[in-house]
């Protein structure tokens, strides 16, 4: 009585038809269909951009500088007269490689070891999040400075370090929702039948609790992405002259007051991705009938 | 219609689904309530009765919207009023009480605070005399020294004390109706009878009108005047409830009283084939069609009206009710296959205790578990091949942990149990062998938990018979279509989840996986309980014919005794977590020896208003057992003194093969139950 769908029509679906429905509800509401636009904008734009960018985006020209957009220049010219267009379209490349590869690794090793954590309980459960609540008791920046300062700035450094820092709070939403399967009787019945903990969690759990961590996943790409930014914008991100937003508006940020244009695209650039990911995010939770405004942890 | 209270015209209820379907809920339902009469509605889970009973109170759950039809409460329409209109009637003039009191109550304010709320909202006493009223609200439900319970958290209450807060605080507004969803639903057998008795007794004292909503037809059989049976969002009989209980005119009642397991007839009931139609799912004609005995071409496309009987002042709705009202109650039986089971042991559980204290350091370093008073204690049982034992109690009794403990997933504290024999389980689930494992398989209360949402029928069956046949393939598809036929569900089910399924198709998964493993034994843990009543009966001659087809063993846990004497042979009787009797399951229900069986077959309620519950004791709500003594010492009523309070009374065996733990001599036990 409780849910008006049509349960006895429904035929099982293959997987494809079923993200295509998830996808389809998804975009039947506002919020969500202007989430997905702004999310696919974003990622055809940075696989697409080399190949349409008017101008080098390293070419210097000091005759150039400043100038104030322009039929030549759409977004202006930076400080040391290269492009703004051209550096803006590029700049979310990066990030975005390395978010979302970050993103990949905290979902595999955050929900992994919090389903286990929930599964197994007891000491080795309480051991395991006592070292998690001390990490997450690190301010992250200062961690990811120290790290980033040792081993240097390189892709290769930075997407398993994001991964780690925001994977943490991926193992307590793991946890929590396999504490809510795990008291079910299903479980108990594998236990009873003799399963491995490893085929109670790939069998009986992780489908259970799929959709809570892909969410938070989501969740997690675009504070991961503000993350990678604010290092950017420190200088420990991506390194010049390679465009990054971050870095543009760290570089620009000084001559704000009149050269506003400078500034502006990459802020406009990253705000809406990061907008983009959260209305995606929360449209894909409420398609999976998850929902985030009780269960989210942040 | 001076004396009609409640008049509810041609109301029907819908909402729209996803697709834009308008689907009912609710269909016409005229029906009207007199002053002080108490009206019981009855229906299997998803007939719409819980609906209709907050509609009567003018409340339409989000998503649901009225299409036609009004509730007219004094003559005024309920289901036009705003919300400020409302509030003047509700609790005032119509009370709710709900389900589950223990979830109505706000845990964490006092009890004479809740009903002192109740008071300033709905009546203009002063301080002083509100404080009056609370302890005779409290006093009027019955519970001891209203002065210190209201000072009291809900979570400080039993069960069935917290219903009769709830019961109190309902009648704080002097309601003139009293609107009641389940009442006693989750309560123990001998506190429901008692909750009941009160609830009978306030309506005669008060004059209130009360409606009365339940599946439960023994419960309403003791309560009401008049019945309404609802089935798949329509009334399809309302009469007086002797009429109505005693002489069904309609096929699906007559259906369902023969669906329930009683302790007056023996063998397993009639069950009822199919299951009701799913909202949105009605078709043309009668909704009852598909399970009729009756029905024949003019059932499947005219729909019949409830048509009003003078004679016998009962409406019908049902082209062919004269033909039921000829065969009268031809009493039919199912005799209980009376094979004589032999003495073949093939479990034994010998001086089990299992304790639920907390490990200290030191008890965990030595590995030991030190508590002199734990939750189960001194069960011996022998259980022989292919005979089903019960084991049964109230809430509390220790009944699932025993087998939890059977089945590995609980620690025993002392004792231990052998299966076959000689081969001692370990009590640890780990160190149990694969085959150990597979020769003892559970089936849980409830399907809905039991079985992995996101997996197909088909995943769920596949489970066991890959972890110990190692099935693959095209054999393994085979089996499955096997199973699915031996639980009489068709191939076609092998793709479905469990959420497409009914709740009796559910639980027959769960029966056919438990089979799977091809078990000697089976635990079943109230495996009837969460099914509608013509489920149940279906599901429980499933689990017979199954039994006898392999010949498995079956561990019974049930509350229900009228379930358990249809389904057992031999039934033991816990108490605490301590065996009282156990014996022959119709010694059992015939002699009650112990005095517990006694105050617990006592309580039973019958669908029948001619057979009234004799409550022996009192429904305290011990919290512990005692340490010493006999485990019932705190509610027997026929205790003789200290020698219960200190001796733990011997076994002594009856004449009848039943075996009971007292210190009255079992001869005089009997002479005193006789009187």
């Amino acid at each position: 009585m409780e849910t008006n769908k049509d349960i006895f029509e429904e035929k099982p679906k293959s997987s494809l038809a079923k993200v295509l429905e998830i996808l389809s509800t998804m975009a039947s509401k506002p919020s969500g269909f202007i989430g997905l636009a702004i999310l696919i904008f974003h990622v055809v734009l940075a696989v697409t951009s080399p190949w349409f960018a008017p101008y080098d985006y390293k070419s210097i020209n000091s005759s150039l500088m400043l100038q104030p957009p322009s039929l030549e220049f759409w977004f202006g010219t930076d400080s040391l007269g290269r492009d703004v267009f051209t550096r803006t379209i590029l700049g979310g490349r990066t990030a975005l490689t390395v978010t979302f590869f970050g993103s990949i690794i905290a979902l595999l090793w955050g929900g992994l070891l919090g389903i286990f954590c929930g599964l197994v309980g007891g000491r080795i459960d309480d051991i395991v999040m006592r070292i998690v609540d001390a990490f997450l008791s690190i301010p992250w920046i200062l961690a990811m400075l120290l790290i980033v300062s040792l081993l240097g700035t390189s892709i290769e450094v930075l997407i398993p370090a994001l991964g780690f820092f925001y994977g943490k709070g991926i193992v307590r939403v793991a946890r929590a929702a396999t504490h809510d399967v795990i008291a079910k009787d299903f479980i108990v019945s594998a236990k009873a039948r003799g399963h491995s903990n490893l085929s109670i969690i790939w069998n009986e759990i992780l489908p259970n609790v799929r959709d809570a961590i892909l969410v938070e996943g989501a969740m997690r790409w675009s504070w991961m992405l503000l993350g990678f930014s604010s290092l950017s914008f420190l200088g420990f991100g991506v390194s010049p002259p390679t465009p990054d937003w971050g870095l543009m508006i760290s570089n620009a940020r000084g001559l704000m007051s009149f050269a506003w244009w400078a500034v502006i695209s990459p802020i406009v650039g990253l705000s809406t991705l990061i907008i983009g990911i959260n209305l995606t995010a929360d449209a894909f939770a409420k398609a999976l009938g998850i929902d985030r405004s009780t269960k989210a942890p942040v | 219609m001076k004396n009609h209270i409640q008049i509810i015209k041609n109301l029907s209820i819908g909402f729209k689904s996803q697709k834009g379907k308008q689907i009912s809920i609710l269909r016409n339902i005229s029906t009207n309530i007199k002053k002080g009469e108490t009206v019981g509605i009855v229906g299997e889970s998803g007939s719409g009765k819980s609906t209709l009973a907050l509609a009567m109170m003018g409340y339409i759950k989000n998503g649901l919207f009225t299409t036609s039809g009004e509730c007219l409460f004094k003559s005024s329409n309920l289901l036009n009023m705003n919300s400020r209109e409302l509030e003047k009637v509700r609790g005032r003039k119509i009370a709710m009480i709900p389900q589950n009191a223990g979830q109505a109550l706000t845990p964490n304010l006092k009890i004479g605070y809740q009903i002192e709320e109740a008071l300033r909202l709905h009546t203009n006493l002063s301080k002083t005399e509100i404080e009056e009223k609370i302890s005779e609200l409290l006093n009027k439900v019955r519970l001891p020294s209203p002065k210190i319970m209201a000072l009291r958290y809900p979570h400080e209450l039993s069960g069935g004390q917290q219903q009769r807060v709830a019961v109190a605080m309902a009648l704080a507004g002097n309601p003139e109706l009293l609107l009641l969803d389940e009442p006693t639903t989750g309560l123990d057998v001998t506190t429901q009878a008692h909750v009941l008795e009160l609830l009978k007794d306030i309506a005669k004292d008060t004059g209130t009108s009360m409606v009365y909503v339940s599946h439960d037809l023994g419960a309403i059989a003791q309560v009401c005047d008049r019945v309404i049976v609802m089935y798949a969002g329509e009334i399809v009989l309302e009469g007086p409830v002797r009429k109505i209980l005693k002489e069904p005119i309609h096929p699906y009642t007559y259906g369902l009283l023969k669906s329930i397991p009683k302790l007056s007839l023996s063998g397993l009931p009639d069950s009822m084939p199919g299951s009701q139609p799913q909202p949105g799912h009605v078709g043309d004609g009668c909704t009852f069609y598909d399970r009729c005995d009756f029905s024949d071409n003019k059932c499947k496309v005219n729909v019949p009206q409830l048509e009003y009987i003078p004679e016998i002042d009962t409406s019908v709705r049902c082209f062919h009710h004269s033909e039921l009202i000829s065969q009268k109650n031809e009493k039919k039986t199912n005799t209980q296959s009376n094979k004589e089971i032999k003495i073949d042991e093939i479990l034994k559980l010998k001086e089990v205790s299992i304790s639920y204290a907390k490990q200290g350091i030191l008890d965990q370093f030595l590995n030991k578990v030190t508590d002199s008073n734990p939750t189960v204690k001194d069960i011996n049982i022998n259980i022989n091949k292919g005979e089903t034992i019960a084991l049964v109690g109230e809430s509390g009794s220790g009944k699932s942990t025993i087998l939890k403990s059977i089945a590995g997933l609980l620690k025993t504290k002392d004792g231990n149990i052998t299966f076959n024999k000689e081969n001692i389980l370990s009590d640890d689930l780990k160190e149990r062998s694969s085959e150990d494992l597979r020769s003892i398989q559970l089936i849980f209360q409830n399907p809905d938990e039991s079985l992995n949402p996101n997996h197909t029928v088909e995943q769920i069956l596949s489970q066991p018979l890959k972890l110990y046949f190692g099935l693959t393939g095209s054999k393994l598809k085979s089996s499955i279509v096997e199973l699915l036929n031996k639980v009489r569900l068709g191939a076609f089910y092998m793709s479905r989840y469990p959420r497409q399924l009914s709740g009796g198709e559910k639980q027959r998964i769960a029966v056919a996986r438990a089979f799977a493993a091809k078990p000697d034994i089976i635990l079943c843990d109230e495996v009837t309980s969460a099914l509608d009543v013509s489920v149940q009966a279906a599901v429980l001659d499933l689990l017979q014919k199954l039994k006898e087809e392999s010949g498995t063993t079956y561990i019974f846990v049930s509350h229900d005794l009228a379930v358990v004497k249809a389904i057992s042979d031999r039934v033991a009787v816990l108490y605490q977590g301590r065996l009282c009797e156990i014996g022959p399951s119709k010694n059992v229900y015939q002699f009650p020896s112990h005095p517990y069986t006694e105050v617990l077959i006592g309580a039973v309620l019958e669908p029948d208003p001619d057979i009234k519950p004799k409550l022996v004791a009192e429904d305290i709500v011990e919290e512990k057992p005692p340490e010493i003594g006999c485990c019932f010492q705190g509610r027997c009523p026929r205790i003789v003194g200290d020698k219960c309070k200190n001796e733990t009374p011997p076994w002594q065996i009856g004449e009848n093969g039943n075996a009971i733990r007292c210190h009255i001599d079992i001869k005089d036990l009997k002479a005193q139950q006789a009187l």
